[in-house]
């Protein structure tokens, strides 16, 4: 268990090691979210209630959209230098190259996130920085790495992938989305913890679910 | 579950590989023994690569069945891969992380101990230590087969499947590689390589295979003797690939 752990870490830190140095993924998500942020500011008349109406809608969508972005990137790096074959050659199970890359993409969109929301609280003039908005963050990104790991690893050898990428995940994580978007509205409006707790909950059952059902799917689509 | 008694240290049975209407492998049988190097000699597109690939469970053939040491690829893919080493044809680097950083990666997914130690070594054995901490995108293509062919070693597999190593190789490199080979075959482990230099490598080959059109048409022990016939049955020209009978 312990080697396991230790092998999706070196995974998920080599991303983030190439990510440091490259400098394409994470700024790529939090520049695209941040300018639709930005576009809606000026779209619709934020006063505090049309803030809070549309702000946790606009935050989840800005972030599922800028993350198809880095979904698109994170494997067609692997692709380009047929590095995903060298880590297919390791004497490891497949579904730990799936947990290291989902890991990998769990920490741009983080380190991403980390960016948008104070910008959104700012633009939004809305506190957001509560523990209740850490955990729907963080469930909200592991379903998002969890799925888009598995389709960005589908689609990365279509020729039309970036088209393909957001067909087949956006419809999928719809159900988090709405989640995310739903407690975090229960959050600005300064609602209860149980009154956002069923979200939170649907939010812990999308993720399991779809971890464990991507790891397995995920071995299968890497060899022809 | 390592099968230190198995009788072939690699064996393929009736290997049928696709790609689309393009039948590349047709139903190819081959048994290597332990402690010998094969050299697979064939026009393009004969199926080496493609076999090679099977081997190092890279793909799956369409039917048939492949094992190494008596493990069957399809049942213990991990198990299978800790006892191969692999250099296809792209070497498989980040190119933006150093040589070290690379070895250092590989070695975490193999679960290497006293890595400083292994890089050292294997550096210096394929000639790469002075390139240690340079980022792999300023090395030229032989270095970094180079650096795959250290990465490939440095678990200390039992077989070896190398796809034209020679290629991007200057002379000296070549040397060492042929040096790695015969120690190798000293310490009873097994090299699988295929090479379009085929003169060379009937000389340092214990046994050739020559493929054609997805099948072995012949085996020989003695490659340096049968030279004349293996160059024979060997043509680069040879259609080789063919399409599949379409049914109704």
């Amino acid at each position: 268990m312990r080697d396991s752990l230790a092998v999706v870490w070196s995974i998920g830190r080599k991303d983030l090691l190439l990510e440091v140095r490259n400098k394409e993924i994470i700024v790529a998500i939090a520049g695209f979210a941040l300018l639709v942020l930005v576009i809606f500011t000026f779209a619709v008349d934020l006063n505090q209630a049309n803030a809070r109406l549309v702000g946790p809608g606009v935050l989840w969508a800005a972030v599922a959209f800028a993350g198809i972005v880095g979904l698109n990137r994170a494997f067609a790096l692997e692709v380009e230098g047929n590095t995903l074959e060298g880590l297919m050659l390791a004497p490891i199970s497949r579904d730990l190259i799936y947990l290291g890359k989902a890991l990998g993409i769990f920490l741009f969109l983080a380190v991403a996130l980390m960016v948008v929301l104070p910008v959104f609280a700012v633009l939004f003039n809305l506190i957001v920085f509560r523990w209740e908005m850490l955990a729907i963050s963080f469930l909200t990104i592991i379903g998002f790495s969890a799925v888009g790991t598995l389709f960005a690893a589908m689609s990365v050898r279509v020729r039309a992938r970036e088209v393909m990428l957001p067909l087949l995940f956006l419809p999928v994580v719809t159900p988090l989305i709405m989640t995310a978007v739903e407690s975090t509205a229960h959050l600005v409006n300064g609602r209860s913890w149980s009154d956002m707790s069923q979200w939170l909950q649907l939010a812990v059952a999308f993720d399991v679910v779809f971890l464990v059902v991507s790891a397995f799917i995920f071995q299968h689509i890497l060899e022809d | 579950m390592v099968t230190t008694a198995a009788r072939f240290a690699i064996e393929a049975r009736s290997i049928i590989k696709n790609f689309g209407d393009t039948a590349v492998l047709r139903g190819l049988d081959l048994s290597i023994p332990p402690g010998e190097v094969t050299v697979l000699v064939g026009a393009n597109g004969t199926g080496k690569s493609t076999l090679l690939r099977i081997l190092a469970t890279l793909t799956k053939a369409d039917s048939g069945s492949a094992s190494v040491v008596g493990i069957d690829l399809a049942e213990n893919g991990p198990l299978v891969r800790g006892l191969t080493g692999s250099v296809l044809h792209a070497p498989m680097l980040y190119s933006d992380m150093t040589v070290r950083e690379n070895l250092m990666f590989f070695a975490a997914l193999y679960r290497l101990s006293n890595v400083d130690d292994l890089i050292e070594r294997f550096a210096n054995k394929v000639g790469i230590e002075s390139r240690l901490d340079d980022r792999v995108r300023t090395l030229s293509h032989g270095f970094q087969k180079r650096v795959a062919l250290a990465r490939a070693l440095m678990h200390e597999p039992r077989i070896l499947l190398l796809d034209e190593p020679e290629s991007g190789l200057d002379a000296v490199s070549v040397g060492r590689l042929d040096d790695l080979i015969d120690e190798y075959r000293s310490s009873g482990r097994t090299v699988l390589m295929t090479t379009h230099v085929v003169e060379h490598g009937l000389e340092i080959a214990d046994r050739a295979v020559v493929l054609t059109g997805g099948v072995v048409v012949l085996e020989s022990t003695s490659p340096a003797l049968d030279r004349a016939s293996i160059l024979a049955e060997y043509s680069p020209t040879r259609e080789s690939t063919t399409k599949r009978d379409r049914r109704p």
